[in-house]
């Protein structure tokens, strides 16, 4: 540390051979090192790259794990997504904060420990979680979370936090977190027998058409919400043209209760990898990579050694046991905290070392992907299961589940239930089965597929999980009776807000005037019209924006919409009766003025509402319980 | 001819800059043809400050700003059937908004203590109690009230503003063709 930062960056960038395109790589090796990327560290990365600085800079401001300023040698972040909120995450936070005396958002003044919330962690069954630098500390109280506090502020060596270590490999000497695998069912497909690598053997003994046939006739379909035909892709990519060809493998889950990745991540890497090699034979493809999301860092240090593993066995490198002309490798592609780098062409954006904006399609990745090359871009389970296919043949497969969505589905089930955690089951099971399965009962929805899929209500739980009822991506949250789902919808549009690119103007902006509108309903304002108004905007957002982000955000309004009517009807004012708007507060409004002046409005309207004035603001929380908050001295 | 009772239109300027009631004087010589069809009610037009009788119409231009502009809006809101709410800042608050990112007491200050042109020896901010308190921001015209139409324009031009008046007093589809409600 003793060079110039000057040298520093060019000692990271000769790491990357310069290259523009692992600018990801290079930004997170410095935010790690330096602790931010500072405007100086900027023009330092371009010069020696020959780019332009606001390229970088653009790159630093996007993800939420890149930071201008310094942030504390270690970094708390605290999960704040709806499974924490419903357990019990609002006394965690109070702990933690005052236990280290710093507000969420702030440094220690000796730059030692920064306090932040963040978004879904993946860790949604053993909530309220936090991530302290990497390591993953899990079921939070406050009393634990005070502890943390306490041995942080002493020793400030966050993988001392860690006591005992979870089941299976969480264990392992590479991993050593104290995360649960939570596996409560195992399928016939993903976990039905041990990994023995005979699907790779398979692949390789016949032609790569063939290949792709038969994951074709599997039926196949993407694991990771969008249920494309697995095989079509690859056979897209395949005869696309193009002298390179990649595979990526999108281990980014970033969908707010999703988590089920986790555990393939940690208890079936190799299978994973093999599928990955298959598709990379059955397309021609040389390069692979796992774009692994920057929450799931704890991970890599056992991956890479997988990976190593592979390399020495001969199932990785050149000639790929033995098949002459097959050569292909992977390499780990860190994420930075981006939920729209879960969409598969800003993912590969990421990969290329640029914001994680999403491309304009056509043309797709099949045609034109990574770095322009044909590039094929699967989820974690979707590889896992191809490989499985090329073990025990598409009929096997085929015979699982319903004859339009076949195989196994794994579900992240986190919220109101006795047993949260992954489940394989087999495609088409219907909700209440589930619900059973998972020990819910009470149950007011579910949101199925996260916060961009659906909240469904009591009367339609006879719905499958299938790829022609509910498709999605395995994310499953039971919400119990005492939620109060307007807040929740406000939660998962302010998640939105957050989260968007800001690229197109329909998700940019449009999602700002859904939270504003819904945040007038969820505080008791709501009128009739504002039901429309919802409606409208919630379509005009979906039809007209760029990617999967946008054309999928409003779903919960739409939901609370077509079934929660009558919750949201309880939600509406009353009408003053003069015209004059119920969410119009004129008493608030003329608050900073009377402190300035230091008079009082002379007049008679401010009087009008002054039964507003006198009663105490309510603040809903998403527990269904409301915290009165009476106006402080001295604020009149 | 039988006496028939012409309806009444009745128009203000909020936080507004006049410059939608200019666009009204800009009807010409159609003001006249206008002063045949309707009676003006509240309206700089004729200086009339209060409502002496219920209005069909009532064109607002401009946002509120202060509590006056809110107890102003309220009885246009009480007395007119109809509210049109002319031009950007009545629609979206305009100008005036562009304090909004900010908090009242910083752009107080600005104006009257610290600006770089500001001449105040008594180093006050204005407090007489004639003065009507400013709001903590500037709101648009249908955040404090129900508002009927929308006319868009910075100002709308005299035609829009005569063929949406013809539209609503004729009770026919507004007719706006493209010249009308572009502005690029």
């Amino acid at each position: 540390m003793d060079l110039p930062l000057r040298e520093r960056i060019e000692s990271v960038c000769r790491q990357y051979d310069r290259r523009r395109d692992r600018l990801m790589d290079m930004a997170i090796d410095i935010q790690a090192a330096e602790r931010c990327i500072s405007p100086e560290a900027q023009d330092a990365l371009a010069r020696e790259l020959g780019m332009e600085v606001v390229d970088v800079q653009s790159l630093v401001t996007f993800y939420a794990f890149l930071t201008e300023s310094p942030t504390g040698r270690v970094v708390v972040r605290l999960c704040d997504d709806i499974p924490d909120f419903l357990a019990g995450l609002d006394a965690v936070a109070e702990a933690l904060s005052s236990e280290l005396g710093l507000e969420f958002g702030q440094t220690s003044p000796d730059g030692q420990i920064t306090l932040e919330r963040t978004p879904c962690i993946g860790m949604s069954d053993q909530c309220p979680a936090a991530l302290v630098n990497e390591v993953v500390v899990t079921n939070l109280t406050p009393e634990s979370a005070r502890a943390m506090a306490r041995g942080l502020l002493r020793h400030g060596d966050p993988h001392r936090l860690v006591e005992h270590t979870g089941d299976g490999r969480n264990s392992h000497e590479l991993i050593r977190a104290m995360v649960q695998n939570n596996l409560r069912e195992r399928g016939p497909v993903l976990f039905g027998g041990p990994v023995t690598g005979r699907g790779l053997e398979a692949a390789l003994r016949k032609p790569s058409a063939e290949v792709r046939a038969q994951v074709r006739a599997s039926n196949l379909r993407g694991r990771g919400g969008a249920g494309f035909p697995t095989g079509q892709k690859w056979d897209f990519a395949a005869k696309a043209e193009g002298t390179r060809r990649t595979v990526i493998c999108n281990a980014d889950e970033g969908e707010p209760g999703t988590f089920k990745d986790r555990v393939l991540l940690t208890e079936l890497p190799e299978l994973m990898f093999e599928g990955m090699t298959i598709a990379a034979y059955a397309i021609g493809a040389d390069e692979g990579i796992l774009y692994l999301r920057g929450e799931y860092t704890y991970l890599r240090p056992f991956l890479e050694h997988v990976l190593g593993l592979r390399r020495r066995s001969g199932l990785l490198g050149r000639n790929i046991l033995g098949h002459s002309g097959f050569d292909f490798d992977i390499r780990i592609q860190m994420g930075a905290g981006a939920y729209v780098c879960g969409e598969e062409s800003a993912l590969i954006s990421s990969c290329e070392g640029l914001r994680g904006d999403p491309k304009t399609r056509p043309p797709y990745p099949a045609q034109s992907g990574y770095l322009g090359r044909p590039t094929v871009v699967n989820n974690v389970e979707t590889l896992c299961a191809a490989a499985r296919i090329l073990e025990h043949g598409a009929d096997w497969f085929a015979a699982i589940g319903e004859p339009q969505s076949t195989g196994t589905k794994l579900l992240s089930v986190s919220g109101h239930c006795e047993r949260p955690g992954v489940y394989e089951v087999p495609n088409g099971l219907t909700l209440s089965d589930l619900l059973e399965r998972v020990g819910a009962k009470q149950v007011q929805a579910v949101q199925v597929g996260g916060f961009s899929g659906h909240l469904i209500p009591p009367r339609e739980f006879g719905r499958r999980i299938s790829n022609t009822d509910l498709l999605t991506g395995g994310a499953v949250l039971v919400l119990g009776e005492g939620v109060d789902l307007i807040a929740m919808g406000v939660r998962v549009l302010e998640f939105f807000v957050e989260e968007s690119c800001g690229f197109c103007t329909p998700c940019r902006a449009g999602n700002v005037l859904l939270l504003e509108r819904m945040k007038r309903v969820a505080a008791g304002h709501g009128e009739e019209a504002d039901y429309t108004y919802l409606a409208e905007l919630s379509e005009a957002i979906k039809g007209t924006s760029r990617c999967g982000f946008g054309q999928t955000s409003p779903n919960v309004v739409l939901d609370l919409l077509r079934h929660f009517r009558p919750v949201l009807e309880k939600s509406i004012g009353i009408d003053p009766g003069n015209g004059t708007r119920e969410a119009f507060d004129l008493g608030a409004a003329l608050r900073d003025a009377e402190r300035i002046s230091g008079r009082r409005s002379t007049h008679h309207l401010a009087e009008r509402t002054e039964h507003r004035e006198a009663a105490p603001r309510k603040e809903v929380k998403i527990d269904g319980q409301t915290r009165q908050d009476t106006p402080k001295e001295g604020e009149r | 001819m039988p006496h028939t009772k012409k309806p009444r239109v009745a128009t203000v300027s909020l936080a507004g800059c006049f410059g939608c009631h200019m666009s009204l004087l800009d009807l010409d010589e159609r003001f006249l043809q206008l002063s045949d069809i309707v009676e003006f009610g509240r309206s700089p037009i004729n200086d009339l400050r209060r409502f002496n009788e219920r209005c069909r119409v009532g064109l607002i231009e401009g946002g509120c700003c202060n509590e006056e502009n809110v107890q102003t809006l309220v009885e246009f809101r009480e007395s007119c059937d109809l509210l049109i709410a002319v031009g950007e800042c009545a629609i979206m608050g305009g100008i005036p908004a562009m304090r909004n990112t900010l908090p009242l007491a910083d752009c107080l200050e600005e104006a009257y203590l610290d600006g770089r042109s500001v001449y105040n020896p008594s180093g006050r901010i204005p407090d007489d109690p004639e003065l009507p308190l400013l709001l903590d921001r500037v709101y648009c015209a249908h955040d404090v009230v129900k508002i009927d139409y929308h006319l868009p324009g910075c100002p709308p031009q005299a035609d829009t503003i005569w063929q949406a008046l013809v539209a609503v007093l004729s009770d026919n589809p507004v007719n706006l063709p493209y010249e009308l409600v572009k502005y690029d």
